[in-house]
């Protein structure tokens, strides 16, 4: 009996040597394992054995199994190994095709510098006015002190529906609106942007319409100081720690002393470039203290109360931060265009 | 205003300072300069030469050969083709190695077999303007005075060694308008002392009373007038100091006369204007308002027909100039004039501003008294001018002023205190600090012990009236940029946007995230435009500009959905067929014919989609954009606003639109539902004739999504009992809407319903002609209990029972 195991363990290891596939491994499995198996064949015959021979042959008979068993768990373990290597072979794909994006649409710029602006005065501890874009004649200049005829009026020819009603031509209206609502009050810190409209021939810089962003601080004890130190603050979150401000004496009827402002420029640092027209500084936006007469007829006393206002056009800032050569593109509204502003 | 730098240190030692510095310091002071522009345009070498002799060319008829002296000892032998040339002038002479503007080098050469050595120029030759060359100049060489030296360079000669600054004035500072004003903010800037220019008069014995009489009718528009007389003139060309200074600031010269009043207007910023006096009878002047019908032959040879508002200087009958603006033909200076009425006044600039834009006359006087001339300078102005007209043109000026109207001008008194200049600026500058900057400004001024300045303003600065306009002064002379940086003191409020603020950033987020390009349009547009899309402005009339700058541009958009079309098809045109747009802002409507007030200004919402949603690629098939996207667009934003709930859609057929694909978005408000806004396709022929692929649009009203948005997210347990899932399918006709079913289904349900939803729409033979199938996914839950079986059944067979009887929908097996 122990020479039949012997023979069987021989039989068995060879034809498992020679093996080619998970099915044929299956086959020998039963054949030489199964509950009809060869050894089980072969260990029917047990009852007839001697009870001293039983364990001898119990031995040779699990010595057997043991070495079948671990070369079918070898070849089993082969089997899959290669069974998964083929699988992925075939999965193989070309990763350098274009993926699905995500769809990706843009917000466009103007609004995008203006929302980036307003951000910086939302934290500044300002809020938001609006105002209408069609509005009075009163509003739009007299309450800022350009009473009819004057001079002044020059400087921003007009679109007029009637003799008492225009497009604004800045969005200073909105000061004279905030300062009648707030009734006296303070402080008020706002800010005003929006569309605005002046007869200009269009080209690569001048639109008739076009946007501003206005801001108004009034309270008690307000300085050109303080005006100078909210610009500065200003400047160096929207164009970087290293931005300067220069202020030059200038005009408005609505604010004395007046002053245009200049940042450094964005391109050369002040080094000096064909943008800066070498000067080093660009010119960005207008402010001053808000005249007597301007608080005067928004409800405040100027003895009790001083205040100042800026006001810088989105179009000029978005052409300096973009390096956009010509404002009409904001208008034409070519996707090719707009698609440059979908990233953050 | 041209400031020639030679000029301007007449007034004022400029001695250490170049063009360029004194720009800049002007510039950092307040008065800008736009640039500074050499009056030499390129010349070196030129010289002055006299003309010898002069010899026709043997070859050439139009040529002569001329010998000229230029000081060297030896004659050149010149070619030269103008015809004015001839012996004995003096003329600029451009000798070999010279060069002429536009880098135009003087070289040796043969001109018809003759040799020519050099050039003799003509003033445009020489880069002057020749729109501001006296006549005589305009045409041939330039011949100079008999006074002139041989041999000197004629770049010092005619003064064109000098700079030009170009001040872009504001409308306060026209006291710079004059030369005397410009030297006066000099000295401000610089401390140095204004030197104020002669104009001393030798009167003759005859008094100017019983020459001249002077009336004013109308004081409030000629507060001041005056008059001289000069007698016994001689009309000819200025010397060329004269001519130069005036070319320099661009003034054309045109006879000693009137030149000079233009030089005194351009000195003390007062305008002049000169009659010939025996053309004004018995000498009389009488200024007042025109009357209806009259008219005036103007300088320019024009007839002007005058209006009731307009003031005009008279002979006691007829008028002879307008004030301020232009004189009359029938009073001019001409070369036989022999005696002058000069005339120095003031006039209301309201009326000089409005006059001269009526007629469209801006002159260099007009502009000066629409910003109001200083009153002190009217008599001194006119002692200059009659005392250079007399030196000039060899007259006698008569003794006496006549004058009337004549209010003694006063000076403004300013008081501020130091506190409030250093509390308003936000300085620390001490008493003797602000005494130096009204030092150098000229201002008389006390300096009480309250710490209060009680300033004198001369009348030259009458933009300066009150308290603020000092502390100006001090800020700007003390350097805006030595004044500190500081935080605002005080509570620090938190900023914030509003709730509309708010809700146009989400939108423009969540559908610029979705894959939408935000667009801005304009609010001007055409008429025609206006009448596309009326469905949101029924009733409303468009805004209409009273002078638009084209049709194009004429009124305001009433839609956004006209443009945005519009962008669609400019994009196309560009090879873009796909796009997804949207944009926010206002439209404008009214009711009124002639606006009396402000028109409605309606904030908006539209979306174009158009081409396709996904473009073909490698791995999928291109799919096109459909009714059921610009629909999501809105079911999107009125789910992330809060208003899903309040919303439903009906089939509407407006105006463009695809009358069997569109709906109207209908609001459920406090007072009923509410239309406000449309999702639909364009019509087809819309289509074709844009050649747009098929497009989707929608229009939002803002308002109302305002007033109902609601951000409030309330947290609602997450359901511990378990659903459970009904599908149903009914056929039922083509035309009943699946949103009726569901409205319906929704209500017969109740409370236990927890969702609805359609997941199958098909039409087919097997269900008949006109007929549909809609299947309907149906979840029901109970918040605190598992459902039993047999009520789910019931309440379902319910719903079944009661589509069936509303819509004869079939249950389909």
């Amino acid at each position: 009996m122990k020479a039949r195991l012997e023979e069987l363990r021989a039989e068995a290891l060879g034809e498992l040597q020679a093996v080619a596939s998970q099915g044929a491994l299956n086959d020998l499995r039963v054949k030489y394992l199964g509950k009809k198996g060869a050894l089980t064949e072969i260990l029917r015959g047990m009852g007839a054995l001697s009870a001293e021979e039983r364990p001898v042959i119990g031995g040779v008979a699990n010595e057997v199994r043991g070495a079948i068993e671990a070369v079918i768990e070898e070849k089993q373990i082969a089997f899959q190994r290669e069974e998964t290597e083929g699988r992925l072979r075939e999965e193989t794909i070309d990763v350098t095709l274009p993926g699905r994006k995500l769809p990706t649409g843009s917000v466009h710029p103007l609004n995008k510098v203006a929302q980036e602006i307003e951000d910086v005065f939302i934290g500044l501890g300002y809020t938001i006015a609006e105002g209408p874009e069609v509005e009075t004649d009163y509003y739009n200049f007299e309450a800022l002190n350009l009473p009819k005829n004057h001079p002044a009026r020059d400087m921003q020819d007009s679109f007029y529906v009637t003799d008492e009603i225009l497009m604004r031509t800045h969005t200073s209206p909105v000061q004279v609106r905030t300062m009648k609502a707030s009734a006296g009050m303070t402080p008020v810190k706002v800010i005003c942007p929006g569309k605005v409209y002046r007869r200009d021939d269009d080209d690569a810089t001048h639109s008739f319409q076009f946007n501003q962003i206005e801001g108004l601080v009034i309270g008690k004890g307000i300085r050109m100081s303080d005006l100078k130190g909210t610009l500065l603050q200003f400047v160096q979150q929207m164009f970087g720690s290293q931005a300067q401000i220069r202020l030059r004496p200038s005009f408005f009827p609505f604010t004395e002393p007046s002053a245009e402002v200049d940042v450094t420029c964005v391109q050369c640092a002040g080094d000096g470039c064909r943008m800066c027209k070498q000067t080093g500084w660009l010119e960005i936006l207008g402010c001053g203290m808000v005249h007597p007469r301007v608080l005067e007829m928004g409800g405040y006393d100027p003895e009790e109360v001083t205040g100042f206002a800026f006001g810088m056009g989105v179009e000029r800032i978005a052409l300096l931060k973009y390096g956009i050569d010509d404002i009409r593109h904001f208008y034409s509204n070519d996707l090719r265009f707009l698609g440059q502003f979908a990233r953050m | 205003m041209k400031v020639s730098y030679q000029w301007l240190n007449e007034y004022i030692d400029l001695s250490g300072l170049s063009a360029e510095e004194l720009a800049e310091r002007m510039t950092r002071g307040g008065i800008e300069i736009d640039g500074v522009e050499s009056r030499n345009k390129g010349v070196t070498g030129v010289v002055v030469g006299h003309v010898v002799s002069k010899e026709k060319h043997p070859d050439a008829d139009k040529l002569n050969v001329c010998k000229v002296d230029v000081g060297t000892g030896e004659e050149l032998q010149i070619v030269c083709g103008a015809k004015n040339v001839d012996a004995g002038q003096l003329v600029p002479v451009a000798v070999i190695g010279a060069v002429l503007p536009g880098d135009f080098k003087i070289k040796r050469a043969k001109l018809r077999g003759v040799e020519s050595q050099g050039m003799i120029c003509s003033a445009k030759e020489l880069g002057l303007n020749d729109k501001l060359l006296p006549k005589e100049q305009q045409e041939g060489i330039l011949v100079l005075p008999e006074s002139t030296r041989i041999g000197a360079s004629i770049a010092s000669v005619l003064g064109i060694d000098d700079e030009v600054l170009e001040l872009d004035l504001t409308p306060n500072r026209s006291d710079c308008l004059s030369m005397l004003g410009v030297a006066y903010e000099v000295g401000a800037l610089t401390g140095r002392e204004v030197k104020l220019p002669d104009n001393a008069v030798h009167d003759a014995a005859a008094k100017t009373e019983g020459l001249v009489s002077v009336a004013v009718e109308a004081e409030e528009q000629c507060p001041h007038y005056t008059a001289r007389y000069i007698q016994g003139v001689t009309i000819g060309s200025s010397p060329s100091w004269l001519q130069n200074r005036l070319m320099a600031a661009g003034i054309r010269p045109i006879n000693n006369v009137v030149d000079v009043t233009n030089f005194v207007m351009l000195e003390y910023g007062q305008p002049l204007h000169a009659f010939d006096a025996d053309k004004v009878p018995g000498g009389r002047i009488v200024v007042r308002m025109a009357r209806e019908g009259e008219t005036l032959v103007t300088l320019d040879d024009q007839e002007r027909r005058l209006e009731p508002h307009m003031l005009v200087i008279t002979d006691g009958n007829e008028p002879i100039a307008l004030a301020g603006v232009m004189g009359g033909a029938s009073t001019e200076v001409t070369a036989g004039t022999t005696n002058i009425l000069l005339e120095s006044a003031r006039f209301d600039g309201g009326i000089v501003r409005k006059t001269s834009r009526q007629l469209g006359l801006r002159s260099e006087s007009s502009i000066r008294f629409e910003k109001e001339v200083d009153p002190a300078s009217v008599i001194p102005a006119l002692d200059r001018a009659a005392s250079l007209i007399a030196q000039l043109a060899s007259g006698l000026v008569t003794d006496g002023i006549v004058q009337a109207a004549a209010k003694a001008p006063e000076k403004a008194v300013v008081e501020v205190t130091l506190a409030r200049i250093n509390g308003y600026l936000g300085t620390e500058l001490s008493s003797l600090e602000v005494r130096s900057i009204l030092g150098r400004l000229r201002f008389d001024y006390d300096f009480g012990a309250d710490d209060a300045f009680r300033i004198q303003v001369p009348t030259r600065r009458g933009d300066i009236t009150r308290a603020v306009d000092i502390i100006e002064e001090v800020a700007r002379l003390h350097g805006y940029d030595n004044i500190p940086t500081t935080p605002i003191h005080g509570d620090v409020i938190p900023g914030s946007l509003t709730k509309p603020q708010a809700i146009r950033r989400e939108l423009r987020k969540r559908l610029a995230d979705s894959g939408l390009n935000e667009v801005t349009s304009y609010s001007f547009t055409s008429p025609a435009r206006t009448e596309m899309f009326p469905a949101l402005s029924e009733g409303a009339r468009p805004v209409r500009l009273s002078m638009p700058m084209s049709e194009e541009r004429s009124v305001l958009r009433t839609s956004l959905l006209a443009q945005l079309v519009e962008t669609a098809v400019y994009n196309r045109n560009r090879k873009n067929e796909s796009a997804a747009l949207f944009e926010i802002g206002s439209v404008f409507h009214t009711d009124e014919e002639t606006l009396t007030r402000l028109p409605r200004e309606k904030h908006r919402f539209a979306a174009l989609l158009t081409g396709n949603r996904v473009q073909s690629s490698w791995n999928g098939k291109a799919e096109a954009y459909d009714f059921y996207d610009a629909k999501g667009i809105v079911e999107t934003i009125a789910s992330v606003l809060g208003i899903a709930g309040k919303l439903t859609y009906a089939p509407a057929q407006p105006e463009h639109f695809h009358p069997g694909r569109t709906a109207a978005i209908v609001l459920d408000t406090e007072s009923g539902p509410s239309i406000i806004g449309y999702v639909g396709q364009l019509h087809p022929a819309g289509q074709l004739e844009w050649e747009l692929a098929d497009t989707y649009v929608v229009e939002l009203e803002l308002e109302p999504v305002y007033e109902y948005a609601d951000f409030d997210i309330v947290y609602r347990t997450l359901p511990r009992y378990p659903a459970m899932e009904r599908d149903i399918a009914v056929v039922v006709n083509a035309d009943v809407a699946a949103g009726d079913l569901t409205a319906a289904a929704t209500r017969t349900a109740g409370a236990l319903l927890e969702s609805i939803s359609v997941f199958d729409v098909f039409t087919g033979e097997r269900l008949g002609a006109g007929k549909k199938s809609v299947a309907l996914s149906l979840v029901y839950r109970h918040a605190e209990r598992t459902l039993t079986d047999e009520e789910v059944t019931a309440l379902h067979a319910e719903v079944v029972g009661h589509l069936a009887q509303s819509f004869g929908a079939e249950l389909r097996k």
